[in-house]
């Protein structure tokens, strides 16, 4: 029996590696991606593919050194290319001479016979129906205990009193949630880490600016491509709110579409009437839907070459003049060194922090 | 003094304009394309497009710069899928806001939605929605589009006797002149595989096409292939089909060929940063791995490429593919 790997998306590999545990299958972790998964990546990718596919590439290549025979990801219907890269790196791998199995999950909601298939052969453990619906429960509900510890850390980072200690904090509490098991025992971890979290010695009359971050969903989730830039503003006494979490996400695209991903649609449809696939609308419809609620600046994340991304930063200066909101855009690759980064997210919050002043009537806007 | 209707020379312009012509001429409009492509029109392109897009994208605009002032509509369709099946790039899809939200003082835009998929009338009443701006009744904008299609189906047909879009566009409208650029000392065939509007625009291939016919090699593109040649590929023994239509085209068209084994060569043309290219690339290359007696080669276009550098490459190519067969002749 070949041991199962996924791909790594910020801290969500802790609840798969709880369903596809229960399922009876043997997990290899994949690793958190460091310099030698994007050096092995870049090597056996295609010079133009988007930072995800180097990313996935590289990772797979170390699951594969530690064991790994499976590959559990997620396939897509275009016209994004994401939705191609299952294939594209079984090929890659088959052609580096490794005979892996590939299960690929496209949505359920228009290949119900492939969602059956490819869970049937993942329950080695021949775990009943319910059961199964069991587990998908108990993971679903992890998922959504990691997104929340991680929203929370996002607003009180900017206030915490000594930097760090969220960080730190954070990092402790992850690991109490996906100790957890069962559902009473996940939803105390959950309460506990909440609670961890919120105590942590806050300075509340602190100037904090909000910033919504858009953009495409890898590069959003997982902290290592993106050069933790929450964890950057926030030490920046920013407030950040992400448009996308695991969570939200997968709801929309699995079965239904929630009213919350209707509005964001409804939003940037005077804009970009039509799905260009990605999260190409979902970045306009979010800056328009934040800039409402009076967030002080907007940024983008989108992987280098990325096509939807590409299309909605044609846009955005639009929205941003029409809105009146500042709009930052990081295109990122392997090339893309985090001090640079932090110097322009400096400069961007300092603009903020100038404009929120001016317009709350200060004079004085020097110093 | 009729209407004048724009169309930029680029992008689907070198599969569709002889139709869209028909169809506005038709309805009682004047079409007006854009000049061929210059440096001033690359750089204005430049100038107004984000840095980040394909080079065909920004030629795009170029054109959309020359057209300007010129015309009283510009018409740039949202082409979604003609085929009932695969899709345009995300660039294609999202081109008419793209350009409406980043140039400014724009004549009119005609951004029809053209999407096979919703059912059979779906073109027809695209086409119907672009006679309604000019007022036309609906018979004649059915009689216009029937008579566009009877242009396209000629224009198809002539791709398929080998002519490139332009010959065959200059074809439809001189018809019965003899064959353009005769040939001297022909002795290979080349496939230049590749997005029409990159091979076909003279100005950012650097003349590819040309170059190898001074080289003595003649060329062909997808374009010239048959249609049901191409579908019989089916998914070119891949799980899932590439999503979007000219990218399945062209590798549905490198499988093909590297299977029949009759082409010299194959060349490979891409454009810097290209989205769906950098899968489509990957894979006809694995696929060249497996047909070691068909030469291939990537070239790769940016709005930098230089005249000499090309030329050099190509020379390289076509001297090593040359040789080689000669060798291939001796041994026998």
């Amino acid at each position: 029996m070949s041991k199962v790997t996924f791909p790594r998306m910020g801290e969500s590999w802790r609840a798969f590696k709880l369903l596809l545990e229960d399922l009876g299958n043997e997990v290899v972790v994949p690793l958190r991606p460091n310099k030698r998964t994007l050096d092995l990546g870049v090597r056996h990718s295609p010079e133009f593919a988007c930072f995800p596919l180097k990313i996935l590439m590289g990772t797979y290549l170390e699951a594969v050194e530690m064991g790994a025979g499976t590959i559990v990801t997620s396939g897509g219907v275009g016209p994004c290319r994401a939705g191609e890269y299952a294939m594209l790196h079984h090929k890659i791998l088959q052609d580096l001479g490794y005979d892996l199995k590939m299960i690929v999950f496209e949505p359920p909601r228009l290949y119900p016979l492939n969602f059956i298939k490819n869970v049937r052969a993942l329950n080695k453990a021949r775990v009943s129906i319910r059961g199964i619906i069991d587990c998908i429960k108990r993971g679903w509900r992890m998922l959504q205990a990691l997104d929340n510890a991680e929203k929370l850390s996002h607003v009180v980072r900017p206030r915490e009193i000594k930097r760090g200690t969220t960080t730190a904090v954070y990092k402790k509490v992850l690991d109490w949630i996906s100790g957890a098991y069962t559902m009473e025992q996940i939803a105390e971890a959950e309460a506990a880490a909440l609670e961890a979290l919120r105590s942590i010695p806050q300075d509340s009359s602190r100037e904090v600016l909000k910033v919504g971050i858009v953009g495409e969903i890898y590069v959003l989730l997982e902290p290592a491509s993106n050069l933790e830039i929450e964890e950057t503003l926030g030490d920046l006494g920013v407030e950040v709110e992400r448009s996308m979490f695991l969570t939200g996400w997968t709801r929309d695209n699995t079965w239904n579409e929630t009213t919350h991903g209707l509005t964001i649609k409804e939003a940037a449809s005077p804009y970009l009437p039509e799905l260009v696939g990605g999260h190409g609308r979902d970045s306009i419809g979010h800056t328009i839907l934040y800039s409402k609620r009076g967030f002080d600046g907007i940024i983008q994340l989108a992987p280098f070459t990325c096509i939807p991304e590409i299309v909605a930063r044609t846009i955005l200066p639009r929205v941003s003049k029409d809105y009146d909101i500042p709009v930052l855009t990081f295109f990122l690759d392997e090339q893309t060194g985090k001090a640079g980064m932090t110097t322009r997210l400096e400069a961007f919050t300092d603009l903020m922090r100038r404009k929120k002043r001016f317009q709350a009537g200060a004079k004085c806007l020097t110093g | 003094m009729a209407v004048r209707v724009g169309i930029p020379r680029a992008l689907l312009f070198y599969l569709y304009f002889p139709m869209w012509q028909a169809f506005f001429n038709e309805i009682g409009v004047q079409v007006i394309p854009s000049g061929r492509t210059t440096k001033s029109i690359l750089d204005d392109g430049i100038r107004e497009a984000l840095a980040d897009v394909c080079v065909p994208i920004k030629l795009y605009y170029g054109h959309v710069m020359e057209l300007k002032g010129k015309v009283d509509y510009l018409f740039i369709p949202r082409v979604v899928c003609l085929n009932g099946k695969t899709v345009y790039c995300p660039k294609f899809l999202g081109l008419p806001d793209m350009i409406k939200y980043s140039v400014d003082n724009l004549p009119p835009i005609i951004d029809v939605r053209m999407d096979s998929r919703q059912g059979r009338l779906s073109l027809l009443n695209a086409y119907s929605e672009i006679g309604r701006y000019f007022g036309a009744d609906r018979i004649t904008t059915i009689r216009a589009y029937l008579k566009a299609l009877g242009v396209h189906y000629h224009f198809r047909r002539l791709l398929r006797k080998g002519w490139s879009p332009p010959e065959a566009m200059e074809l439809l409208k001189s018809p019965g002149t003899g064959k353009a650029g005769s040939q001297t000392k022909v002795n290979l065939k080349f496939a230049v595989l590749g997005y029409p509007y990159a091979i076909y625009d003279s100005f950012i291939s650097v003349n590819i096409v040309e170059k190898l016919r001074q080289l003595g090699v003649m060329v062909m593109t997808a374009e010239n292939i048959h249609p049901a040649l191409l579908a019989l590929q089916k998914n070119c023994d891949l799980p899932k089909r590439l999503f979007w239509t000219l990218s399945d085209i062209a590798l549905k068209a490198a499988h093909l060929l590297f299977k029949q084994g009759r082409i010299d060569g194959i060349l490979h043309l891409t454009a810097f940063g290209c989205g769906p290219d950098s899968l489509l690339n990957k894979l006809i290359e694995m696929e060249a791995k497996k047909h070691r007696n068909v030469p291939f080669m990537t070239l790769m276009i940016d709005e930098h490429t230089g005249e000499a550098g090309m030329a050099t490459r190509l020379e390289a190519f076509v001297d090593m593919v040359r040789r080689r067969k000669e060798a291939h002749l001796c041994q026998k």
